[in-house]
């Protein structure tokens, strides 16, 4: 070790947190200059800490499904009660299901109807809620040899939850639909009118520049579009909301603080074939997600 | 600090180690519970439990132990920070240097006066912390975020800060003190 004067190495001293804060300065134009390392280094740091992760969850995994248990054996007759009634409504929209669902096929064969691609889809766990507080991100736990790719779509068992950023080797991260930097062309159900649906940083995202003389209905249903070829046609991302100041929000279908499991769907390279296909089943698709009728 | 002198047999390594490693108890400390708030544990508001417990570590330890939070070692827990998470890289390095540099400059004064006033300085020096970490995100992205989770994360800071820093003060006399090491 060199050996230095009491007064150098107290200049030294004095000289190291002004060098670091430049270094931070410098870092933050560096991060602006060349974004892919940043990213990598993210990446390398999940792919690191993806398998951390996956053992803290395991007795969490565990404790929070005994509880849930518990809630439930609780309210059981409730539940039973309210489970009877939707069962019975259920039943009603399931022959009118299977009614349409004969229909679709008859008309499709009759319009030479051109099959839509299987789609492949691979599951994933959600081990790390990685935004920070001013982002929305989740990290999935992937495994080694996975064919996940950026761009790719993620939905939770009700809704659309995000797209894929980055990709590692036993980890990969979505941007949730809720981020600032989230923007999704989205048509509305039953209006018919398309818009951009922008995160806000906040639990629910804005519904912006919708179709002039069209005013979304509350509770109105809210789908992805396939204008810029990024996303497929008619996945459900939640119902239209009003604020009490007049904004136009979107409660999201999927529980997005609470994301568990996710699929994540590879569409292709030019999202799915026509825009407001009707009705997704028997492509390989659940319809729960993504019929749109 | 030596309140025994006289002659002693030379310290061996075992308790070398034991100095050692509570020399480090800080700086690993904070990296753990650091870790372990960015998996998904499912509390509210764990987005802004990170920065406020790094807040809370480095200004605590750069007050009554400074020679256990160097400025390189504030350096590393914002740049892991900042990797844990999805805004710019440097933002938080840059505020937690800030408060690093504050509480080293206050130091004779504040390690002498209640714990209310402490707490007070903290206050306002995690006010400084969201406040910077807001415009800097704002001015890097060019894109007006909305305030309240720069104020929310001043409030779980500021609400925290006394529970972190009742344990920090056992453990700094205790399990993790220097002079204690046998």
């Amino acid at each position: 070790m060199i050996r230095l004067s009491i007064q150098a190495r107290q200049a030294l001293a004095r000289l190291t947190l002004p060098v670091l804060i430049a270094a931070s300065l410098a870092l933050m134009l560096l991060g602006r200059a060349t974004p892919l390392v940043p990213e990598r280094a993210r990446i390398s740091l999940s792919d690191a800490l993806a398998p951390l992760y996956a053992v803290v969850n395991a007795p969490l995994h565990t404790l929070r499904t005994g509880a849930r248990a518990l809630r439930e054996t609780l309210s059981l007759r409730s539940a039973n009660d309210r489970l009877r009634l939707e069962n019975e409504r259920l039943r009603h929209w399931y022959d009118i299901a299977m009614a349409l669902d004969a229909e679709n096929a008859i008309l499709k064969s009759n319009l030479h109807w051109v099959p839509e691609p299987k789609l492949s889809f691979v599951t994933a766990r959600v081990v790390a809620d990685t935004g920070g507080v001013y982002a929305r991100s989740v990290l999935l736990s992937v495994g080694p040899h996975s064919d996940i790719r950026r761009g790719e779509v993620a939905l939770d068992a009700a809704g659309l939850a995000g797209r894929v950023t980055e990709v590692g080797v036993r980890s990969a991260r979505v941007l949730l639909i809720t981020d600032m930097n989230s923007r999704i062309p989205v048509l509305l159900e039953r209006t018919r009118a398309r818009a951009i649906l922008s995160g806000a940083n906040g639990p629910q995202p804005r519904l912006q520049y919708v179709v002039d003389g069209i005013h979304p209905q509350e509770g109105e249903r809210v789908v992805t579009g396939a204008e810029a070829g990024a996303f497929p046609a008619g996945l459900l991302i939640g119902t239209v909301h009003y604020t009490p100041s007049g904004q136009t929000e979107v409660t999201p279908a999927a529980d997005l603080g609470r994301l568990d499991i996710v699929r994540i769907f590879n569409y292709g390279l030019s999202g799915i074939a026509p825009p407001e296909a009707p009705g997704r089943t028997g492509t390989g698709v659940q319809p729960s997600t993504s019929t749109n009728r | 600090m030596d309140k025994t002198p006289g002659i002693r047999p030379r310290p061996g390594w075992w308790h070398m180690m034991d100095v050692a490693s509570r020399h480090a108890f800080p700086g690993v400390l904070t990296v753990i519970v650091l870790l372990l708030l960015s998996a998904p544990l499912g509390i509210p508001g764990q987005a802004q439990l990170q920065p406020a417990w790094a807040m809370a570590c480095i200004f605590f330890w750069s007050l009554y132990r400074p020679a256990s939070m160097p400025a390189p070692l504030v350096f590393a827990l914002g740049l892991l920070l900042d990797l844990l998470g999805q805004e710019p890289v440097g933002i938080q390095i840059l505020a937690l240097l800030l408060i690093h540099a504050a509480a080293l400059k206050l130091r004779r004064t504040l390690t002498r006066s209640s714990f209310s006033i402490v707490w007070m300085v903290f206050i306002m020096l995690s006010a400084a912390f969201a406040l910077t970490e807001w415009l800097l995100v704002s001015l890097l992205t060019w894109q007006l975020f909305p305030p309240w989770p720069g104020i929310f994360e001043w409030g779980v800071a500021a609400g925290i800060y006394p529970f972190v820093a009742v344990s920090l003060i056992s453990l700094h006399r205790g399990l993790a003190a220097p002079e204690r090491a046998t």
